[in-house]
C-alpha cells in the first residue's frame, strides 16, 4: 500500500474542496471497496478525505419521496421501516448484496460508486483499460464468464457489481450531488456511464462532486416486487445476473405499470424500459413475462464464456416477475 | 476395602476439545503470533511472468525505503550448504524431483514464483518496499493448460524406475475388456484445480538462536519432517533444529510439504541475523503452497444386463510442475471397490509451468471417486437399476486387488444407515420426477474409501507433582482434535479423569511421530499413547513396590490412580502417595514406541464411507442447493463422537465446495490465476451447507491397532462430490461431468 494523507473534515464544503483541488485525492466512506483496491495497488490515492463525519446519514420520509443520506449504511436502509413500506424492492436488493458485516460498513453513496469486480481490473500485472487506459481489455479475449452482454465496447466489457443500484435505477431514483460548482440532481439512470472509449470513467460525476443523498420517489410498487439474484453460492457472492422487478396490478391481475432492471449484464445497472412498456396492459401471466423477457434481451451479445447469460437473462426475468406477481 | 467406582469410559464419549477454550478466546498462539524480541517482518515478491529468466532486478528503491533491513534475491542470497529439501512425508515418497529452491538461480518456472524477499522492521514497511522491487524478464512461451498438453502426458518417473510403484499401470483380467461388454459406458470427467485455503494463512517465524541452531514456529503438518528437511538444507544435525506447531488453523494437506516461503524466511533470518516472520497473503496461497491438481479422467465400464460389472478401465492425467512430479492415488478406489473380473488403470502426469500441487483432503481418491461414482450412477441408469442396488450387486467381500480379506468392512451397514436417513425410498429413478414449485428435487449417492494407514509413533508419559499425567508427542493437530482424542485414550488406559491429563504436541523435540496426514494420526499415535500409559502404570507400580509390597504382586491393570494416591484396586491400606513416588530416584518418565505389526500382510485395511445428498435445482436459474446431506462411515472405533462428527461434517462441506463452486482458473495467455481471492474463488458459506447428518457404524477393527480405529479425515470428503452430481442428474436429467456444477452448466 502506498503512503497517503488522511483528512477527516466535518464540513461538507471542506470535504469537496479537499478533493476538487487535488487530483490525487478521493473520498472515503465505508471503505469496503476502496481499501481493498488500495491494498491491491489498483487505486493509489495520495489523499483520503474521510466523509464519515459529515451529517449525511439521515433517512427522511418526505411527502412523495424518501431522501436517503449518502452515508446511511446499507444495513440501516434495508431495515428502515419507511424504506420497507414504501420501497420494499430497495430493501430486497440491499439485503442481497455482500454480507451482513459488509452491509454494516458500506454506505449508500459508496455502494453506487463501487468499482467493477473484473479480475483483470484487480490484478495490476494484467491489461485493463479501466485501471490503466491504453493497456487493452484483458477480459475481451480472456476469462469473461462474469462479463457484460449489453452496452460494452471493445475497450471494456466489465459489469457494475452493485445490487442496490439495480433497484434504484428501476425505481427512477435521483442522485443529489454537491460540488465545486454547486448542487445538482442526476437521474439515477444517468449516474453510471457505458465504457465507450473511456472505461476509466465509471460515472458522470465531475471531479470533487460528492453524492449527498439519493431520492426515491413514491410509486405504486409497494407490494408486487422482487429482486432475483443468481449466484454461484447461496450468499456472499456477486451476481452472475440479477433482476429487479416491480409490478402494479389491477384487481383483474392485469399490469398497470411495471419496472424492470438487470444487474451483472452491463457497465451500468441496466434498465429494461421496452420490456416494461410491453408488460403494461397485459395480464400478469408467465406468457406475458416470457414476451417481455424476449424484448429485454434484444441486442444482447455474448463472449466466449458468458453465453449462458443469454438464456439466464430471460429466465431470471421470468422468475423475478413470477415471484413479484405472486407476492400476496 | 474401599472399592472405587470405575471411572466413566472416555473413549467414544463426545468430550469437548481440550484446547477449545484457548482457540475460541484467542489464547492459542499460531505460527504468525510469536512476538520474539527483535522480530522482523518479511514479504515475498512474486514473478509476474510464467516462464523465462530474470534479466534485471532493481532493488535500490526498496533498499532505501524506511525500515528496510534487507532485500534478498538470487543475486545476493546465501546458498544453504545442504542438499535440497525433500517431500515431508518419508512414508510416502511420491514426490519426485525437488521442491523449488528459492533465490537459487534466475529461472522462472511459474507465475508468482518468489523472486525476492524484503525484510523490514514492520510488516507494513516490508509490504510497501516489496512493491518497489522492479524486475525485468526474458519471457519464454509457457504451458499452463492441461487439456492442451494431455498428449504429452507421461508415466511418473517413480513408476518407470520401480515396477512395484503403485503409479504403474494396473491390470486384472483382460485389458480394456469393457469395450466388448454387453452394456457399455465410456465417459470423460474433469476436476479443476482446487485450493486448500484453510482459515489460517501459511506462516513461519524463523529464528537462528545461534549460527548453527534454528528454531521455527511454522505451520506444518509434520514437525519432524520439517525439521529433517531444513536440517538437511542447512547441513545441521537434526537436534539443532526445533520446529514448533502447537496450533495449526487448518491445513487440509497444504502443510505436508516444505515450501519456498519457508526456505525464504530461514534465509532471510540468516541474513538479517534476527528472527523473521513471514505470512503469505491469500493471493499467494494459490501459488505457493500447493493445490488439488486439475485432473482429466476417462472411465470405461461394462456390465451384464442383470447388473454385474464385467470390466472397468480408468485412466487419468493429472497436472504437475516442471520441477517436481507430484502423484496421488486417483485410481486406487477403482481397483478395489467393486467386484469386477477385468480392471485396467492408467495414471499419467502432464508437466506444466505452474507451481507444484500437493495432497488436498481425500487426495487422489476424492478426484478418482468423482469419476468412478458418477460412472456407477450412469451405469445404474443404463441398466435401469437403483444405484444403491447396483452397488450391492457388485459388493466385494474381499479385496479384489490384493486378494486378501478385509480387516473389517461394514460398508453395507453404512448403506443401510444412510439410505434410511436420507429417505432413499422417496427417490424416483426417473430424473425430474420430484419438485417443489420451480425447484427440482433429486437424490444421489457416492462411496468413499481410504487406506487405514498406521505408522510408528512414540509417546512420552510422566507423573507430575500436581497429580497430572503429562504426555508428549511430536505429532501435530491441524484441527481434528488430536490432543482431545489422546486425552480420552489416556484417561481410559490410566483409569483417571481427563482433566488430570495433559497431552502436549506440535514440537519436534517431543517423542517422534509421523506427519498428520492420510487419516493416520489416531491409528498411529493412539496405540502409542495407550502403550505409554500402560508403561507408566507399570513403572509406578514398580516404584510403589518399594513403599508397599502389595504392589509387587499386583497386576498393572489393578493399579488405581486417584486423589494423589496409588492403590491396588482402590484398597486404602495399599495407598502410596504420588509425592512418595516422585521422591524416588530416576523419576516416573517413560517413553514407548508403538509400531504396526504384520497385520497389513494378512489383511486389506480400509475405512469406508457413503454419502447421500438431496439437492434442489432451480429449473429457470440453474442454481443448485444441497438441502440434505447424510454421511455414514465405517471408520472402526470412534474415539470421540463429537470431534469425529465434526470431521465428517467438515469433509461434507468441503465436498459441497468441490461439487458446486471451487474452481481456480488460470488465464492461459498469462499463466496467471484470475481467481485470486474469496470473491472469485468460492467456498461454501453457511447458507450453502445444510445440517449434515452423520452416522458411524462404530465397530472396532481388530487388526489396525488395539484401539480398533481406522481413520476418518479423508473418507469424510471422498464420494461427496459425485453424490451431489448424481443427485443433480436425478433432479434434472443433466449429467455434469466437469466440476464445479455451476448454474451456467445447467440452464
Amino acid at each position: 500500500m502506498n503512503q497517503f494523507q488522511y483528512v477527516r473534515p466535518t464540513k461538507q464544503q471542506a470535504a469537496i474542496d479537499a478533493v476538487a483541488k487535488d487530483a490525487t485525492a478521493t473520498f472515503i466512506a465505508g471503505g469496503t471497496n476502496l481499501v481493498d483496491l488500495m491494498k491491491r495497488g489498483v487505486m493509489t490515492p495520495q489523499k483520503l478525505v474521510d466523509i464519515n463525519r459529515l451529517p449525511l446519514t439521515r433517512i427522511d420520509a418526505d411527502p412523495g419521496k424518501l431522501r436517503i443520506g449518502a452515508l446511511a449504511l446499507n444495513s440501516t436502509v434495508a431495515d428502515d421501516k419507511q424504506v420497507r413500506a414504501r420501497q420494499p424492492l430497495l430493501a430486497l436488493a440491499l439485503n442481497a448484496g455482500a454480507s451482513a458485516q459488509l452491509r454494516n460498513m458500506a454506505t449508500v453513496g459508496g455502494n453506487m460508486l463501487q468499482r467493477t469486480r473484473c479480475s483483470y481490473f484487480y490484478d495490476t500485472t494484467m491489461p485493463c483499460n479501466k485501471r490503466e487506459p491504453g493497456t487493452g481489455c484483458g477480459a475481451l479475449e480472456g476469462i469473461n464468464r462474469m462479463h457484460a452482454i449489453f452496452g460494452f465496447s471493445d475497450k471494456c466489457i466489465a459489469v457494475h457489481p452493485s445490487d442496490m443500484s439495480v433497484a434504484l435505477v428501476a425505481l427512477d431514483a435521483t442522485v443529489q450531488v454537491s460540488g465545486p460548482k454547486g448542487n445538482r440532481s442526476i437521474p439515477f439512470a444517468e449516474l453510471h456511464r457505458l465504457p465507450g472509449d473511456m472505461p476509466q470513467k465509471d460515472t458522470t460525476l465531475e471531479p470533487g462532486e460528492l453524492i449527498t443523498a439519493v431520492d426515491v420517489p413514491d410509486g405504486p410498487f409497494t407490494k408486487h416486487v422482487h429482486y432475483q439474484k443468481v449466484r454461484e453460492r447461496a450468499s456472499y457472492a456477486f451476481a452472475l445476473l440479477s433482476v429487479a422487478a416491480a409490478l402494479d396490478l389491477d384487481s383483474n391481475n392485469n399490469i398497470k405499470a411495471a419496472r424492470l432492471a438487470m444487474g451483472g449484464v452491463a457497465h451500468k445497472p441496466w434498465r429494461l424500459t421496452a420490456a416494461e412498456q410491453a408488460l403494461v396492459g397485459k395480464p400478469a401471466t408467465e406468457e406475458s413475462f416470457r414476451q417481455a423477457a424476449a424484448i429485454a434481451m434484444q441486442g444482447a451479445k455474448a463472449f466466449k464464456h458468458n453465453a449462458y447469460k443469454l438464456k439466464l437473462g430471460p429466465n431470471t426475468i421470468i422468475q423475478a416477475l413470477k415471484t413479484a406477481a405472486s407476492v400476496a | 476395602m474401599n472399592e472405587q467406582p470405575k471411572p466413566k469410559k472416555q473413549i467414544g464419549a463426545p468430550m469437548n476439545r481440550v484446547d477449545g477454550h484457548q482457540k475460541v478466546t484467542g489464547a492459542a498462539t499460531y505460527s504468525a503470533e510469536y512476538q520474539l524480541p527483535n522480530i522482523t517482518y518479511a514479504v515475498l515478491v512474486g514473478s509476474t511472468v510464467t516462464k523465462g529468466r530474470l534479466t534485471g532486478l532493481d532493488t535500490k528503491a526498496a533498499e532505501r525505503a524506511p525500515g528496510v533491513l534487507a532485500v534478498i534475491s538470487h543475486l545476493n542470497a546465501p546458498k544453504p550448504p545442504g542438499p535440497k529439501p525433500e517431500g515431508k512425508d518419508p512414508s510416502q515418497p511420491q514426490t519426485q524431483g525437488n521442491p523449488l529452491q528459492v533465490f537459487n538461480d534466475d529461472k522462472i518456472r511459474f507465475n508468482d514464483q518468489p523472486i525476492a524477499i524484503v525484510v523490514a522492521d514492520s510488516w507494513e514497511r516490508a509490504r510497501y518496499a516489496a512493491g518497489l522491487v522492479k524486475a525485468q524478464y526474458a519471457k519464454e512461451a509457457h504451458q499452463t493448460n492441461l487439456e492442451e498438453n494431455k498428449s504429452n502426458a507421461f508415466l511418473p518417473t517413480a513408476a518407470k524406475k520401480n515396477p512395484k510403484n503403485p503409479m504403474n499401470d494396473y491390470q486384472r483380467g483382460q485389458v480394456d475388456a469393457y469395450k466388448t461388454g454387453a452394456v457399455k459406458l465410456e465417459a470423460e470427467y474433469v476436476i479443476p484445480t482446487e485450493v486448500h485455503h484453510p482459515m489460517e494463512l501459511q506462516a513461519i517465524t524463523a529464528h537462528w538462536e545461534a549460527p548453527d541452531r534454528l528454531t521455527l514456529y511454522d505451520k506444518t503438518q509434520g514437525t519432524m519432517a520439517t525439521r529433517r528437511d531444513f536440517a538437511k538444507q542447512w547441513g545441521l544435525p537434526e537436534e539443532n533444529v526445533k520446529v514448533i506447531a502447537t496450533y495449526v488453523g487448518g491445513a487440509f494437506g497444504n502443510a505436508l510439504h516444505s515450501w519456498p516461503h519457508e526456505s525464504a524466511a530461514i534465509l532471510a533470518a540468516k541474513v538479517v541475523n534476527r528472527p523473521v516472520k513471514l505470512m503469505l497473503t491469500r493471493e499467494q496461497m494459490f501459488t505457493m503452497v500447493g493445490y488439488r491438481p486439475y485432473t482429466w479422467q476417462k472411465l470405461g465400464m461394462s456390465a451384464t444386463p442383470d447388473g454385474k460389472i464385467t470390466a472397468i478401465t480408468h485412466e487419468s492425467v493429472g497436472q504437475t510442475s516442471t520441477y517436481e512430479e507430484f502423484t496421488e492415488s486417483t485410481l486406487a478406489q477403482t481397483r478395489m471397490m467393486y467386484q469386477s473380473p477385468n480392471v485396467t488403470t492408467r495414471y499419467r502426469l502432464a508437466a506444466l509451468d505452474i507451481s507444484s500441487p500437493i495432497w488436498m483432503r481425500g487426495p487422489g481418491e476424492a478426484t478418482g471417486a468423482f469419476a468412478l461414482e458418477s460412472a456407477m450412477d450412469e451405469m445404474a441408469y443404463l441398466l435401469n437399476i437403483d444405484p444403491l442396488e447396483f452397488r450391492l450387486r457388485n459388493y466385494t467381500e474381499q479385496d479384489p486387488e490384493k486378494n486378501k480379506p478385509w480387516s473389517t468392512k461394514f460398508l453395507k451397514e453404512c448403506y443401510q444407515l444412510g439410505a434410511d436417513r436420507i429417505g432413499w425410498s422417496k427417490r424416483q429413478l426417473k430424473p425430474g420426477s420430484l419438485r417443489d414449485g420451480d425447484w427440482l428435487i433429486g437424490y444421489g449417492m457416492g462411496v468413499g474409501t481410504f487406506g487405514a494407514h498406521r505408522g510408528a509413533a512414540t509417546v512420552g508419559a510422566q507423573l507430575l507433582a500436581n497429580g497430572t499425567v503429562l504426555l508428549q508427542c511430536a505429532t501435530t493437530d491441524i484441527g481434528p482434535g488430536t490432543g482431545t482424542a489422546m486425552t480420552q485414550i489416556a484417561a481410559d488406559t490410566l483409569g483417571i479423569s481427563p482433566d488430570k491429563i495433559r497431552f502436549e504436541l506440535g514440537n519436534s523435540s517431543f517423542p517422534k511421530a509421523g506427519t498428520q496426514g492420510g487419516s493416520s494420526t489416531v491409528n498411529s499415535v493412539g496405540p502409542a499413547t495407550q502403550e505409554a500409559c500402560l508403561a507408566l502404570k507399570d513403572k509406578l507400580r514398580t516404584l510403589a513396590g518399594a513403599n508397599n509390597p502389595a504392589f509387587a504382586s499386583a497386576r498393572k491393570e489393578d493399579v488405581t490412580m486417584q486423589d494423589g494416591y496409588l492403590t491396588v484396586g482402590g484398597n486404602k491400606d495399599t495407598r502410596v502417595s504420588y509425592a512418595d513416588l516422585l521422591k524416588q530416584a530416576g523419576g516416573t518418565a517413560v517413553m514407548v514406541e508403538a509400531k504396526p505389526g504384520g497385520e497389513g500382510q494378512k489383511y486389506s485395511m480400509y475405512s469406508f464411507s457413503v454419502h447421500f445428498a438431496e439437492v434442489r435445482v432451480h429449473q429457470l436459474t440453474g442454481e443448485v442447493r444441497v438441502s440434505k446431506l447424510v454421511s455414514c462411515a465405517d471408520a472402526g472405533t470412534i474415539v470421540n463422537e463429537k470431534t469425529a462428527g465434526n470431521q465428517m461434517k467438515g469433509g461434507a462441506v468441503g465436498g459441497i465446495g468441490m461439487a458446486l463452486m471451487e474452481h481456480a482458473r488460470i488465464d492461459d495467455r498469462f499463466g496467471r490465476y484470475v481467481t485470486k481471492d474469496f470473491a472469485d474463488y468460492h467456498v461454501p458459506v453457511h447458507a450453502d451447507s445444510p445440517a449434515v447428518e452423520v452416522a458411524f457404524v462404530n465397530q472396532p477393527d481388530p487388526y489396525v491397532n488395539a484401539l480398533g480405529t481406522k481413520g476418518i479425515g479423508e473418507i469424510a470428503i471422498i464420494g461427496v462430490a459425485p453424490a451431489i452430481a448424481n443427485a443433480v442428474f436425478n433432479a434434472t436429467g443433466k449429467r455434469i461431468r466437469e466440476l464445479p456444477i455451476t448454474p451456467d452448466k445447467l440452464i
